[in-house]
């Protein structure tokens, strides 16, 4: 009998301290199947955020630096402009990257800096008790929206990928769903493309991923995975929506 | 015959991969692991089990392994 499915040599064996369903545990799975795939685990270095995944550093068998909040594309940045021979990814919630990380994530990409950046969007501050984030969708109560996100007072959520995808200096942007296998096989093929961009030095790649947060959504995972289909994916289309060619790279 | 390997100690019971199992053949404990989880286990008598990968691929703590 041959295994047909195994743990990713670029994670260790660790038990991963997420809550049950959590998102994260999916998203690092696909990244370290991208190194184990291109090989590259020696020599990439992962940019964490402040949030739940603050302690990814535990989990990967590659070198993980911390950033302070928001600015792991920065980081990010100097990391791969003094080495570049190294692999760099940041990978960041959306509390920290479209919240007080936000200059530093457009300039990054307005740049067109080589790194590669993994988003996780679960609509919600995770790590300190699910407080409203950009991406909160309207209607949605948080322990700092309690009658539900209103624009008149909060704005709308926003939508990463579409903001990012305009700029010049992108190269692959893309909004992948964690909500079934076949979104999660789509999910691992642009996640596998956007460090593929970076090792043909094409240029700045974001892949954008829906993820659930059952504890501070107030759900069961199930539910949870529900609520992606239902109300995250119409408001967060799925899709790539750009993928220049190594040739259009000036 | 295909089957799955579940590592009881490092699930956290989230239930994700029994729910897509077209086969219904993953079920919870009742019983605790020492993360204080109810764990999942395989109840495959008549190995229906295809090796899909469907189940592995939803879990989010990597405790699946699939053999085919
Ligand atoms: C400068 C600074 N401001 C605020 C905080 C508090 N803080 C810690 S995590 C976090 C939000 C994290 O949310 P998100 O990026 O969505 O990640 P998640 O926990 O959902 O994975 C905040 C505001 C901090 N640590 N440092
Ligand atoms: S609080 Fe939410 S994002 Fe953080 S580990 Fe728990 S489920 Fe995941
Ligand atoms: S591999 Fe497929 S058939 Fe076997 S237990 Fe998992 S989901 Fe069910
Ligand atoms: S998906 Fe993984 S962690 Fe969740 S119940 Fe199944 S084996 Fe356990």
């Amino acid at each position: 009998m041959k295994q047909v499915f195994a743990k990713p040599k670029a994670l260790n064996d660790e038990i991963m301290h997420y809550c049950p369903g959590c998102g994260h545990g999916v998203a690092h799975r696909l990244v370290a199947e991208a190194l184990d795939h291109y090989d590259i685990t020696g020599r990439t270095v992962g940019v964490a955020p402040v949030g739940c995944s603050v302690l990814m550093y535990d989990y990967f068998n590659c070198d993980i630096i911390e950033a302070p909040h928001g600015r792991a594309p920065a980081v990010a940045t100097g990391m791969k402009r003094s080495r570049s021979d190294l692999i760099v990814f940041a990978y960041q919630g959306d509390g920290d990257l479209a919240s007080i990380g936000l200059a530093e994530i457009v300039h990054a990409a307005n740049r067109g800096e080589n790194i590669t950046v993994i988003f996780i969007n679960n609509t919600v501050y995770g790590m300190t008790g699910g407080q409203m984030a950009p991406t909160t969708l309207l209607g949605q109560k948080t322990t700092t929206s309690p009658y539900g996100r209103n624009f008149n007072t909060d704005g709308y959520p926003i939508r990463m990928a579409e903001m990012l995808a305009p700029l010049e200096g992108t190269t692959y942007v893309a909004r992948m769903s964690l909500d079934k296998p076949v979104n999660i096989l789509k999910a691992r093929k642009s996640v596998f493309k956007a460090f593929e961009m970076q090792i043909n030095n094409v240029g700045f790649s974001f892949v954008e991923l829906l993820t659930i947060c059952p504890t501070n959504w107030g759900m069961d995972s199930m539910e949870s995975i529900k609520r992606i289909q239902d109300e995250m994916i119409p408001y967060f289309p799925l899709g790539v929506f750009k993928e220049k060619e190594t040739e259009d790279y000036i | 015959m295909p089957t799955i390997k579940i590592e009881s100690e490092k699930c956290k019971g989230c239930s994700l991969c029994i729910d897509v199992c077209p086969y219904e053949l993953i079920r919870q404990e009742r019983t605790i692991n020492h993360q204080g989880y109810q764990y999942v286990v395989l109840a495959d008598p008549e190995e229906q089990c295809t090796g899909c990968t469907l189940c592995a691929l939803m879990c989010p703590d990597i405790c699946i392994e699939v053999f085919k």
